[in-house]
């Protein structure tokens, strides 16, 4: 392989990492509140849906990747309202998230089904972008690339510098401790699942904006799940779920250019490549990190104040 | 504003039965929100999803074979809700059910028959799709990978095996090059149970594995089993139930009641392997069995309910141009409402003002 051909894969490689680690890094910080939403796969697909809309409509790529993100707010709202404030099963709501997700994904991108526009503008520095080899891959990336990159600073900031990072990280480990200190559980974990939901939407609209710039039904195709299987992977570190996504970002690329190079093997198989690579990566670290789960004490368990 | 949760001191019986229905009338209403929303009108909508399908025969009828296989899946999801698994890759299940016995139906196709062939499917069915929760399971008990990801992933992993199978090695020669397997012998067909109509033998067995869960669940130690490892975890660990045994016991019995449902879907309603067997039966199921609070009776009451908002949501998008995403989106809707009016069961709500 030239370098050239190098670059181009790599740069596949970032592209379909990308919605993986804003997802992922979204619902991270949820899972450190405590609480596990399984509706990521339906917050994204709205993404995709309502910011296709919205940029097709508005002619705005930065108009629609708002909207799709608000619509991941609005959805997980609706989790927040049931999971955390009413105490309901988190896995069961998660799943009726997802369930109701897809559904108005369709409703609302029926009218934009085979609709075209032009995809996200890329990074343009005079002089860096057009640099031989490196160029376009470090300094050409669409903006949603830099902005994942920069969430996930950001992220890793809050959680080990802040002491709302701190905080929060209290909430997901023992929400009893925490509200004897005084601490707003319902509310802290509020705004976490907010947080993911607006991070879902932005992979979603990423998808249906920059990774293939149209809409179609069912697109996210599991990414929600695997970012979920994420989050489990990187032991719920900020930069292992980067160094994660790039790794299953690699793996759907892979599947993609085997076909290219013509090896003799089923597409379907090649399309079943990255829910089996999860299965596998979820084994491999239960095998290799035996010092047991680093997962959030309190994950799942509803809280309840005894006033 | 603040919202408070008072946990109620008992259960009341009368609760838990209005609890659901009260779930499913404020789930019509948002879904006839949506109805608006988009423009079409809600109450003829209603009409068409929830009182037509009551009033002629066929759909009546039509209303069975849909319910069989959500009844079936819910049954069998039912003993792992229960215990606080979540095996939520019925749909794989389901498939690999379809798979596994649809293997007899295609090797027999053509042969001298024989009575034997049915059941065989049928068991091969169960196995099929019991083997492949086995995945989910192992990988939980030795491991401690999380089911939940695990089962759904299979999910993809299975439409794929079955899309493979079926535009590959099993395509039917003669089928004019499209992706189905031939269609099965008589003897490798659920029998109707309505000359010239839809109802066919499945719906019989669905019947007779609720009967045999029911009797189990309320009857058998191992029932007792299942509800106290769902009511009182810490109970049950110092009864001596084994984590384990449990986990890989609810797992099969969820896995082989979708294998099960799976093979009567291909044997009974399709006769044939398809590209897709499932229109969600196995993501459904999960609303089919929270609805019906988990018990063998109310999720077949879930399941007809659920199974009208199919044939409702087919008629509604010829009549009323409503896209079929509306019925999954009444389903989430739905699953929410049961799930919210779930706590209103358990604890007493509150709504205190700042000051409180």
């Amino acid at each position: 392989m030239s370098p050239e051909t190098i670059e181009l894969v790599l740069i596949s490689v970032v592209t379909a990492a990308t919605p993986l680690i804003l997802a992922a890094i979204g619902e991270l910080v949820v899972e450190r509140a405590g609480v596990l939403n399984l509706g990521v796969e339906g917050m994204m697909i709205v993404g995709a849906a309502i910011g296709f809309a919205a940029a097709y409509t508005t002619d705005s790529t930065l108009l629609g990747a708002l909207a799709g993100m608000a619509a991941g707010v609005l959805l997980s709202a609706i989790f927040a309202i049931l999971a955390v404030f009413m105490a309901t099963n988190q896995v069961a709501t998660g799943l009726a998230l997802t369930i109701l997700g897809v559904g108005l994904s369709g409703l609302a991108g029926a009218a934009f089904v085979g609709l075209k526009r032009d995809g996200a503008t890329a990074l343009d520095l005079p002089g860096l972008s057009h640099l031989p080899y490196v160029g376009k891959l470090i300094f050409g990336e669409d903006l949603f690339v830099y902005c994942a990159v920069g969430l996930v600073a950001a992220v890793g900031y809050f959680l080990s510098r802040t002491r709302l990072g701190l905080t929060l990280r209290a909430v997901g480990d023992n929400h009893a401790s925490a509200h004897a200190l005084g601490v707003s559980v319902r509310r802290v974990r509020l705004i976490a699942v907010l947080f993911g939901g607006g991070c879902a939407g932005l992979a979603g609209a990423y998808l249906s904006l920059a990774y293939t710039p149209f809409w179609s039904p069912g697109m996210t195709a599991g990414r929600g799940w695997i970012a979920l299987a994420l989050v489990v992977f990187s032991s719920w570190k900020p930069w292992r779920c980067l160094a994660g996504a790039i790794l299953f970002g690699g793996a759907t690329t892979l599947q993609l250019h085997a076909q290219a190079f013509g090896f003799p093997v089923p597409a379907q198989f090649m399309s079943a490549l990255p829910y089996l690579a999860t299965i596998v990566a979820l084994v491999l670290l239960s095998i290799l990190d035996r010092r047991g789960t680093a997962a959030p004490a309190a994950l799942g368990q509803p809280f309840v104040p005894d006033r | 504003m603040r919202i408070d949760l008072e946990p109620r001191p008992k259960a009341s019986r009368t609760r838990e039965i209005v609890a659901p229905v009260a779930a499913l009338l404020v789930a019509i209403l948002i879904g006839g929100l949506v109805v608006k929303l988009l423009g079409k009108p809600p109450l003829q909508a209603f009409r068409v999803y929830f009182i037509d399908p009551l009033t002629e025969g066929w759909s009546l009828q039509e209303l069975a074979v849909k319910a069989s296989p959500l009844v079936l899946i819910a049954v069998g999801l039912s003993f792992c809700f229960r215990a606080n698994l979540w095996n939520i890759g019925a749909e794989g299940q389901f498939i690999a059910g379809g798979l596994f016995g649809g293997w007899l139906g295609i090797v027999t196709h053509g042969g001298s028959g024989g009575a034997w062939i049915l059941p065989a499917m049928l068991l091969l069915g169960a196995l099929g799709g019991l083997l492949y929760a086995m995945l989910p399971a192992v990988l939980k008990i030795w491991l401690g990978v999380s089911e939940i990801l695990t089962s759904l992933m299979l999910v993809y992993v299975a439409q794929l095996g079955l899309d493979y199978m079926v535009r590959g090695p099993w395509r039917d020669p003669m089928g004019f090059n499209f992706p189905v397997t031939v269609n099965f012998d008589a003897d490798a067909t659920l029998p109707l149970l309505v000359e010239g109509g839809r109802l066919h033998a499945g719906v019989a067995v669905t019947l007779a594995v609720l009967a045999v869960a029911a009797l189990v669940l309320s009857r058998t130690l191992f029932g007792f089993e299942v509800r106290l490892v769902g009511d009182a975890p810490k109970a049950a660990r110092f009864a001596g139930f084994s984590d384990r045994r449990l986990t890989v016991t609810v797992f099969a019995i969820s896995g082989a009641c979708a294998g099960l449902a799976g093979i009567s879907e291909v044997a009974g309603q399709i006769g044939q392997l398809q590209p897709s067997i499932s229109p969600g039966y196995g993501f459904t199921a999960i609303t089919v069995a929270f609805l019906g609070r988990l018990s063998p009776f109310g999720i077949l009451i879930a399941g007809l309910v659920l199974a009208l908002t199919y044939i409702g949501g087919e008629a509604a998008q010829v009549a009323l141009k409503l896209p079929l995403d509306m019925t999954m989106a009444f389903q989430g809707i739905l699953l929410m409402c049961v799930l919210g009016a779930d706590v209103f069961t358990r604890y007493r709500i509150r709504l205190v003002g700042r000051s409180g």
